[in-house]
């Protein structure tokens, strides 16, 4: 179980290439980070690595390259570990909100049941219990009418409500360590504060880990306690999230200064000058 | 440059026990050349209604006529250079083993449309991606790279009118600002009329003249867009998502 010290997640040097046809391709170039009972958000430009970071450290990654010189979770160097061991770590100790939830469920099995599913696989219970579990979980994530649902398959249920059903999965299974890609992105603010609350509780009452993949500066800025900042497949700034306006590097300045506000002008968008220098290889960020 | 009028749509989804009348009764009207937003519950049913224009849903009652004409008279032709739509789920609009080249090419070819190299190239440029990811698959690419391929599929066919469906919320606020600048510009420029689905209230202040707030499937109001600084929308679920969006954005 968790250990009572020591960080969740060590990351030291990671570096992720994918295989195309021409050779490997960097996606993630020397990603250093520790992660304690808190909440990370990664932002970046799309295409940056995000993703393939919280693949590789659940080694979803079959195609591509792993390499770094430390991967720890909770003490277990996880590169060491064969796909029969990472088994029991993934989905159970480790859980990952994909960002395509209706395409990572499985397509002919009815919503509900792969939500108990789930809670099966790792825990001894009846049929029965498992479906009220995953009913009540549904419930939990506020999603209308859950009865109806769970019957549901997955090209049958909204954008916003298979990002729930992941949430609710991750939820029944109680992992110590869960990457959540853009999980709220097709919710309305109102659910959405929900579900981070949720998220938020599990944080300070069960000590979990949180890393929270977003491309929402707000949510990030308030709900996350440090940011990283990804470019190009490397980390180029880390800050407090609270400091997210303290920001130094000419992206994310960029960034900020991107976003649209409610009752804001309707000039043209400031969009980025992307420096060819912002890719040239940096020292680890810590 | 078209209208689109949508009157007394409904729709039930679903099968056997778990039939549900997703869409009871929709009416809006969308005036020409015009940035019309749809905002509103998760699950309330703003991705159905522009899969309904879009035909992708087709046993809907009601009328939807687009520039007068109605949509069901239109040849599909004809409907598919009027109509194109950007889905919510890029993953899922994209064929797996289709190439970006090919999703682009369709098309063109369908519509018989020359200089295809040209135009592809082209509306590659205008999302910001490199003329090489022609040859890449949509495994291949971030969540954000699949969502610009499926909005230059979408710009190819220079259709009257785009419904998109949250076209930028798997991009980050830089690429999101280059594609909506786009959006405006080819508005301004060429009159293409849209409909938005959004949860970024920012981005419909940005974007859109009027918005129609949805919640379980019905319109609640409609709003001028002024509506989210002044507070003067009345429905009360329209003001409790106007205000929570307004501190949402304001919380900083
Ligand atoms: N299977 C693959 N083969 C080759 N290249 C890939 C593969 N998967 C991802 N890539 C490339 O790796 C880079 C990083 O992708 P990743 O999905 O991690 O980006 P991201 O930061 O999550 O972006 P987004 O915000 O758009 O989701 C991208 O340039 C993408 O095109
Ligand atoms: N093919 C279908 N069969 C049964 N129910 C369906 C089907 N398609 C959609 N629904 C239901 O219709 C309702 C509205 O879904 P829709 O996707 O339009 O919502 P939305 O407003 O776009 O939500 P979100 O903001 O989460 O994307 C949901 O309850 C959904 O489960
Ligand atoms: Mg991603
Ligand atoms: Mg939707």
């Amino acid at each position: 179980m968790i250990a009572p010290t020591g960080p969740i997640l060590n990351v030291k040097k990671l570096n992720v290439s994918y295989r195309t046809e021409t050779g490997y391709t960097d996606a993630v170039r020397n990603v250093s980070f520790t992660l304690g009972r808190e909440k990370l958000g990664i932002v970046g430009e799309s295409g940056s690595g995000k993703s393939t970071v919280g693949r590789a450290l659940m080694r979803l990654l079959p195609s591509a390259r792993i390499t770094a010189e430390r991967m720890d979770f909770e003490g277990t160097p996880l590169l060491a570990l064969k796909e029969k061991q990472m088994l029991d770590i993934r989905g159970r100790r480790m859980s990952m909100i994909l960002q395509d939830p209706k395409f990572s469920l499985n397509p002919i099995r009815r919503v509900g049941d792969q939500v108990a599913e789930s809670y099966l696989i790792h825990f001894k219970c009846s049929k029965a219990e498992a479906r009220a579990k995953a009913m009540s979980m549904l419930e939990a994530v506020q999603i209308r009418d859950p009865e109806r649902v769970y019957n549901l398959y997955p090209h049958e249920v909204s954008g916003g409500m298979g990002q729930r059903i992941m949430i609710a999965m991750m939820l029944l299974t109680d992992p110590d360590l869960v990457i959540a890609d853009e999980p709220t992105s097709a919710l309305d603010v109102t659910v959405r504060l929900q579900v981070l609350n949720i998220l938020d509780t599990l944080v300070s009452e069960r000590g979990i880990g949180l890393i929270m993949i977003s491309h929402d500066l707000n949510l990030v800025r308030n709900f996350c306690d440090r940011v990283l900042i990804m470019y190009a497949g490397q980390v180029v700034e880390s800050l407090k999230a609270s400091e997210l306006g303290k920001a130094q590097h000419p992206y994310t300045l960029g960034l900020l200064a991107a976003q649209p506000r409610i009752g804001g002008s309707r000039a043209p968008l400031s969009v980025l000058d992307r420096q060819a220098a912002w890719e040239t290889p940096l020292e680890a960020v810590q | 440059m078209k209208s689109v009028a949508v009157t007394n749509l409904s729709i039930a989804l679903g099968m056997g026990a778990n039939v549900a009348n997703i869409l009871p009764d929709l009416s809006f009207e969308v005036e020409k050349g015009e940035c019309f937003g749809l905002i509103g519950e998760s699950g309330s049913g703003k991705s159905t209604v522009l899969r309904c224009i879009s035909l992708l849903l087709q046993h809907w009652r009601g009328d939807i006529a687009i520039g007068g004409t109605s949509l069901r008279d239109l040849s599909v032709i004809d409907r598919c250079r009027t109509v194109q739509m950007v889905f919510q789920d890029p993953y899922g609009s994209l064929h797996p083993r289709h190439s970006v080249r090919t999703v682009l090419q369709e098309p063109l070819k369908i519509h018989k449309l020359d200089r295809r190299q040209e135009r592809m190239e082209q509306a590659l440029e205008e999302v910001g991606l490199p003329i090489s990811f022609l040859d890449r698959f949509p495994h291949q690419l971030s969540g954000g790279q699949r969502q610009r391929v499926a909005i230059a599929r979408a710009l190819i066919l220079e259709p009257d009118i785009l419904l998109l469906d949250e076209p930028t919320s798997a991009l980050d606020v830089s690429v999101q600002a280059e594609i909506l600048n786009l959006l405006s510009d080819l508005r301004r420029r060429r009159g293409f009329t849209y409909i938005l689905v959004s949860h970024d209230l920012a981005v419909v202040d940005y974007m859109c003249d009027r918005f129609a707030v949805m919640q379980a499937g019905d319109i609640v109001e409609v709003l001028d867009r002024s509506a989210l600084v002044n507070d003067s929308a009345t429905h009360p679920y329209a003001r409790e998502l106007i205000s929570a969006s307004v501190a949402y954005d304001r919380a900083s």
